[in-house]
């Protein structure tokens, strides 16, 4: 990333900047006035009736003017007023947000985010637009060694914590839960490239694989473990085989396809799935034979009572979070063991150039097909820890959005990058269990983030797109891998 | 035979619609090489705005019918064109030149987008829209069973062959259309020779929108009803339509979609109703593996 040179702060054109806001508030109005002015409501007779929201219009064009100027302000070298200025926006509409107005709430958004756009350009002293990029500051950087340690720290105490009660333990099982299956993701999106659109699919495929044999042969959670993740990669290789010779893009659209297959087959297939009602009466695990009940049914005996301890609900749930937390980092230790083993060198080598691998004679199907498969077992595993949790399954819990959430880990968190993984899940599954009233507007602050995300930090948080060996060590080799 | 012929007429007008939608994915595929996720929920939008502003026609008094249809085409096809442009522009633009999943990935995030903005705005309902026009020609009558063509179907389908024409006129005739087969070609030689490759691709995203938006107004006239989840699956029919046909290729869309078509309403027709989403998806993926260029597509030569 190169340094501009400062230009002078003096001169607005202010001619061309007003016309040029003035043809983005045009381009606003295009777009709110039919879908922010109006909203259909049920008329008379069932027809359709109108209700209207000019005022939201306005709000919405006032704001992009005014936006697009203070852009064009910050191009042209007004940096500092332009951010004490959409500082001070941000926190009166902060404010105002904390006292109840929905408005004022929705206005900090593009207020923080110009103001956090003028702090980074008079932070870094340049003007160029292409520069003003989120970039991690080297103090981060540094911290990469020690952090990941701290998060295992704070992991395997988290339960013990005084402040922790059921719904936090509740939402970190949750998060967990999406840790494991980006993680397990990231082997396919991240490290072989392979852009897997379908990967809940896989999820369904452990969890109906859990729900259909305690509900038919009475299998338990510990017997079905291993099966699950086997039939979710037994289902990546039927899967796979035919498709992995297609292009990046074809191949997300067919793994959309096949999610949405299995979740119609889930939907229609009564018999077998329960269909909509999906499957129920799913047992809970047991700790190695000991179930958690309050008391015991024919002369078992209970976990609490092989401890000697007081019966509590939460032991069950305690013990749940040990579970997925040492799935999880199963996955972790196995996709950091296979980067340094010849196949996952040639996962990230075919994600880099794919013609080059072919003339090395590494076979690009079965290599392929290896990440698909290992991804697609990690995520049945989860599965079936899902299915154990809830003690309910349906289709319900296996739509594409699910899928699209998974990726969007992987991806805000930096292809490839386990610790940018767990960051973003915190920040994408439990951040909005704390804001629930907010939940509306979750899905939507979601795409844009996506996007977001793409344009101004393509390589996601925490970036390491790094091949993990090089020929010519870091520094030697081309200038800037990964910014 | 009355039945097969019904579910022609029906799976025509289907196939109508998914083509219109199959034009937008094909031209964006063609110029710029991605697949634009969110031309379906273009799609919705546009028709959204169409019962939108029949809403408001009615409101305000408009009550000749076809006056109304038309003004309302002319208003959907701007408003939703601007959806297309403002998506290209915030999302898709600032991408050119990064690797090659991001914009795909950037695509996806704006269809979450946009759906969730549209549930945000105008309810999570399913929103009705009282029939416009009724009554129809009956065209054999056999065994109790009638084989009908309504006047929407025929609407529908006489729009969508003028539109083809009128596209395919543009695109070989007209100063803009060369640009955007150039494009195609070559971006960079395009540019060199004087060709706004920014504009053109913004013009591509335009008209597709504008198509996405008739197909749009004609499932809310045919169906009735509109919500906010109709562009996923008509989408990615629409994708499959111009896999099928060839992507890149603009008869190859329209073929595509008029075969999706039939093979939904006779599959629904014929066998299962539940099933017929999984045969869509298992005619892209049969494609895909035994010709992945399509019916009318070209090979895609691989060069290092």
């Amino acid at each position: 990333m190169t340094v501009t040179a400062q230009r002078p702060a003096a001169g607005l054109p202010l001619g061309s900047i007003l016309v040029d806001g003035l043809l983005a508030a045009l381009v606003a109005f295009a777009l709110a006035a039919p879908m922010i002015g109006f909203e259909t409501v049920d008329g008379s007779g069932g027809s359709l009736g109108l209700a209207y929201r000019f005022d939201a219009v306005a709000v919405a064009v006032a704001t992009v003017f005014v936006g697009r100027l203070a852009l064009s302000a910050i191009r042209f070298g007004h940096a500092l007023p332009v951010l004490v200025v959409a500082a001070a926006a941000t926190a009166v509409a902060l404010a105002g947000a904390v006292a109840g107005t929905m408005l004022a709430g929705l206005l900090a958004v593009p207020a923080a985010v110009l103001a956090i756009r003028a702090g980074i350009v008079v932070w870094r002293g340049v003007t160029a637009e292409r520069d003003v990029r989120f970039v991690v500051p080297d103090t981060v950087r540094g911290a990469r060694r020690a952090v990941p340690a701290a998060f295992l720290a704070l992991a395997v105490l988290f339960p013990f914590l005084p402040f922790v009660d059921q719904r936090l333990l509740d939402i970190a099982i949750l998060v967990l839960t999406y840790i494991m299956l980006g993680w397990g993701l990231n082997i396919v999106v991240g490290l072989a490239g392979l852009l897997d659109l379908g990967y809940v699919a896989f999820y369904a495929v452990g969890a109906y694989t859990f729900g259909i044999l305690a509900n038919w042969a009475g299998f338990t959670f510990w017997m079905a473990l291993p099966l699950g993740g086997l039939m979710a990669a037994l289902f990546g290789i039927l899967l796979g085989f035919p498709v992995l010779r297609l292009r990046g893009d074809y191949l997300a659209i067919v793994t959309l396809g096949f999610g949405e297959i299995i979740r119609i087959v889930l939907l229609n297939w009564y018999e077998v799935t329960g269909g909509p009602n999906g499957l129920s009466n799913i047992p809970r695990p047991t700790f190695f034979g000991l179930p958690f009940r309050a008391s015991p049914q024919d002369d078992e005996s209970t976990f609490a009572d092989f401890f000697g301890l007081e019966f509590s609900p939460v032991h069950r749930v305690i013990f749940l979070y040990f579970v997925i937390l040492v799935l999880a980092l199963i996955v972790n230790a196995f996709t950091r063991r296979i980067r340094r083993l010849p196949v996952g060198r040639a996962w990230e080598a075919l994600r880099e150039d794919e013609i080059a691998c072919r003339s090395l004679g590494i076979n690009p199907t079965n290599t392929k097909l290896s990440a698909f498969a290992i991804g697609a077992g990690f995520a049945g595993f989860a599965g079936c820890f899902f299915a154990a949790r809830q003690g309910f399954i349906s289709p319900e819990s296996f739509t594409f959005i699910e899928s699209a959430v998974i990726l969007a880990i992987v991806v805000l968190g930096g292809m490839g990058s386990q610790l940018g993984i767990v960051l973003a899940a915190i920040i994408l599954i439990g951040m909005p269990e704390f804001l629930r009233e907010l939940n509306q507007f979750r899905m939507l602050a979601f795409g844009a983030g996506m996007v977001g995300i793409m344009v101004w930090r393509p390589l996601g948080l925490l970036a390491r797109r790094e091949p993990t060996i090089r020929l010519h060590p870091a520094g030697a080799g081309r200038p800037g891998g990964a910014a | 035979m009355e039945y097969f012929l019904q579910q022609l007429i029906n799976g025509l007008t289907l196939g109508a619609i998914y083509g219109l939608i199959a034009i937008g994915y094909t031209m964006v595929y063609g110029i710029i090489g991605m697949i634009n996720f969110a031309h379906g929920d273009v799609f919705m939008i546009g028709a959204f705005i169409s019962i939108i502003a029949f809403a408001l026609l009615s409101i305000l008094g408009v009550a000749s019918v076809p006056l109304a249809i038309l003004l309302v085409l002319a208003t959907t096809m701007v408003f939703t064109a601007a959806y297309g442009w403002a998506v290209e522009r915030i999302a898709y633009r600032p991408l050119r030149g990064s690797f090659r999943l991001a914009p795909l990935i950037s695509a996806i995030g704006m269809s979450i987008f946009l759906q969730n903005y549209v549930q945000l705005l105008q309810g999570a309902r399913i929103k009705p829209l009282p029939p416009m026009i009724t009554g129809g020609i009956l065209l054999t009558e056999g065994d109790g069973f009638a084989v009908q063509i309504n006047y929407t179907q025929m609407i529908i389908i006489a729009v969508t062959v003028t539109l083809m024409v009128a596209f395919t006129l543009l695109i070989t005739r007209t100063a803009l259309g060369r640009a955007q087969r150039a494009c195609e070609q070559d971006r960079g030689m395009a540019a060199l020779l004087g060709i706004n490759v920014d504009r053109t691709i913004s013009l591509t995203f335009v008209m597709g929108a504008a198509l996405a938006a008739v197909a749009g107004l004609m499932f809310a006239l045919y169906y009735g009803v509109v919500d906010f989840f109709i562009g996923f699956l008509a989408g990615l029919k629409a994708f499959t339509a111009a896999v099928l046909g060839g992507i890149g290729s603009l008869p190859g869309a329209m073929l595509g979609g008029i075969l999706i078509g039939l093979i939904e309403a006779f599959w629904s027709g014929y066998f299962s109703v539940e099933y017929k989403d999984v045969a869509a998806f298992s005619v892209l993926v049969l494609v895909l593996i035994f010709r992945p260029t399509g019916l009318l597509g070209r090979p895609e030569v691989e060069k290092v």
